[in-house]
């Protein structure tokens, strides 16, 4: 690529539009940084990072198994991830040990995942198109999907909203004003598992947090309200997204690592800011908690 | 008749959980307007009374009866506080938020700005201010003492309006000083507003200055009555099966001791 960074913005988004693959990318990125950031929320909320980073692996067995036998991999990956949000949606948030039944399918998935690509001939790049994402190398055919299954998510979300949110923040509460937290735990589950699918081709199934967890998370420590907390998650996905992707045009990096890059030195920032704003406002800390005590 | 009366009414209720049974034919009614405390031993059904009213457990016999009604699910009458182990997920939502969730959080969708959601804001506004909230209101749950969350739990369960308040050891984990006037908030609006309440303590002597009757659940039995009637040697050696021993203090505090040593409290 022969760019050169200008001082004008217009120019320079100009330069990065010209193209096909960016405009997609773009495209692509720009939606499902708004899925993520509004799913990561919920994720964050309801202690699901472990299903959601599952979700992506066994996604990865469903995409080279859709590759093998000759299908778009974003229906693989889109079938297997489903199929399993549903299975651990149906297996309820209180159940013991359901991180264990969890990792232990993800492994076995894992292996039909490496049992797939040796499968087939071409494996490197697609293998590595899964697992690191390959944004920049969407088809306008897979900008459609991204929308439509974008789309569709987001509908359900706003749909579900209240008691989504109320069975996340109290469950027990929201069970007894008639809430059914168990089936909206099955259906979040399955939303999760579209905004996973979606989000494995930006940022691959390995840097899937860098855009489902951390700007949620984030968020979370900016506000205690919960709307405000979505917007910011969404608006530091795509922050994240598009300076990923304008940092990839101009330096000769992936784009998968500028993404995860900038939200983690966003996390930091934010968890040092926070951590200096304590030390200034309590300096007597530890004389507080003494009057505490007594 | 008298059943149609009152707010609550178990008919020879049994309950089974997991193939065991937890009660055998209780019966008890508790009036509207009434204050009444659920004590007894760990596992003996307290909290299944609770959920029984609230139509999250079906009897296995009898009926039970809920401001004349055979007990709905979701029931709107009624203002919930659950036993509280932890509130991770909550704790970096304002406690504001919390109560909001009581009015309209089993809504679909998201509350669309307009008449019906300054009303809405109005009312949790009131609520808050009415249980002495409004100072910490907008700070996150995780930030607040264990007596400032539970005024805003109290606020989530009454904003609703209801007729019935449900309370599962809201004095658990409380500091003494908490335990007090928290029991005299929940006592005075309960008052103020008519709205009959059943909160389940381990200890009866913060609550003595507000309640009207206990009800004691033990080994699948049920007895209810002032605590002058029911906590009483005699009564509570029946109800347990085994020899206890109430002792009442100067003050008018009551204990209850095993007699094989063990202390067992009210």
């Amino acid at each position: 690529m022969e760019t050169q960074v200008s001082w004008n913005p217009l120019a320079n988004a100009q330069a990065l539009l010209q193209y096909a693959f960016m405009r997609h990318a773009f495209a692509a990125g720009t939606i499902v940084a708004v899925i993520a950031g509004v799913v990561g929320y919920f994720v964050v909320l309801r202690s699901l990072s472990f299903a959601g980073h599952a979700l992506a692996h066994i996604g990865f067995a469903g995409a080279t198994a859709a590759v093998v036998i000759g299908w778009n991999p974003i229906a693989g990956l889109l079938a297997f991830t489903i199929g399993s949000g549903l299975g651990m949606g149906a297996l309820g948030k209180r159940i013991y040990g359901r991180d264990v039944i969890i990792g232990i399918v993800l492994a076995w998935t894992l292996g039909l995942g490496v049992l797939f690509l040796s499968l087939y001939t071409g494996y490197a790049t697609e293998a590595y198109a899964l697992l690191f994402g390959e944004i920049l190398g969407i088809s306008q055919q897979d900008v459609v999907i991204t929308l439509i299954v974008g789309l569709a998510t987001l509908l359900a979300l706003l749909a579900l909203y209240r008691p989504l949110l109320f069975a996340s923040l109290d469950e027990e509460v929201a069970e007894a004003r008639g809430v059914p937290t168990r089936w909206l735990a099955i259906a979040f589950m399955a939303l999760l598992a579209l905004a996973v699918a979606e989000a494995t081709q930006v940022v691959g199934v390995l840097l899937i947090f860098a855009l489902l967890i951390t700007p949620a998370a984030i968020a979370e420590r900016l506000t205690a309200r919960p709307t405000y907390a979505i917007i910011i998650s969404v608006a530091l996905a795509l922050v994240f997204t598009w300076s990923g992707l304008i940092a990839a045009f101009y330096l000769p990096y992936p784009v998968s690592f500028f993404i995860t890059t900038f939200a983690f030195a966003a996390y930091l920032c934010v968890r040092l800011a926070a951590a200096w704003k304590d030390r200034v406002a309590r300096p007597s800390a530890e004389g507080d908690h003494t009057r505490l005590k007594a | 008749m008298i059943a149609s009366q009152s707010a609550i009414a178990l008919e020879q209720v049994s309950v089974r959980l997991g193939g065991r049974l937890i009660w055998g034919a209780a019966s008890a009614s508790i009036s509207a307007g009434e204050f009444v405390v659920v004590l007894g031993p760990n596992g003996a059904g307290k909290s299944t009374l609770l959920r029984l009213l609230l139509g999250l457990v079906k009897p296995a016999t009898g009926r039970v009866m809920v401001f004349g009604e055979a007990a709905p699910r979701g029931n709107s009458a009624i203002g919930y506080i659950p036993q509280r182990r932890n509130i991770e997920s909550g704790a970096a939502v304002r406690g504001r938020d919390l109560v909001a969730l009581g009015l309209d959080g089993h809504r679909w969708g998201v509350a669309l700005p307009g008449k019906r959601s300054q009303q809405a804001h109005a009312q949790v506004d009131d609520i808050i201010d009415a249980v002495g909230a409004s100072a910490y209101a907008d700070r996150p749950l995780g930030q607040l003492s264990g007596g400032e969350r539970q005024r805003l739990l109290l606020a989530q369960a009454l904003v609703s309006q209801p007729r019935l308040l449900l309370l599962d050891e809201p004095l658990a984990s409380l500091d003494m000083r908490s335990q007090l006037t928290t029991t005299q908030v929940i006592g005075s609006l309960a008052r103020a507003r008519g709205i009959t309440t059943l909160l389940v303590a381990h200890d009866v002597n913060p609550l003595l200055g507000e309640l009207d009757r206990v009800l004691y659940i033990a080994r699948g039995g049920v007895a209810i009555g002032t605590p002058d009637e029911i906590i009483t040697t005699q009564r509570l050696s029946t109800l347990y099966d085994a020899p206890v021993e109430v002792i009442r203090d100067a003050r008018g505090r009551i204990f209850v001791v095993s007699m094989d040593g063990a202390p067992a409290r009210p």
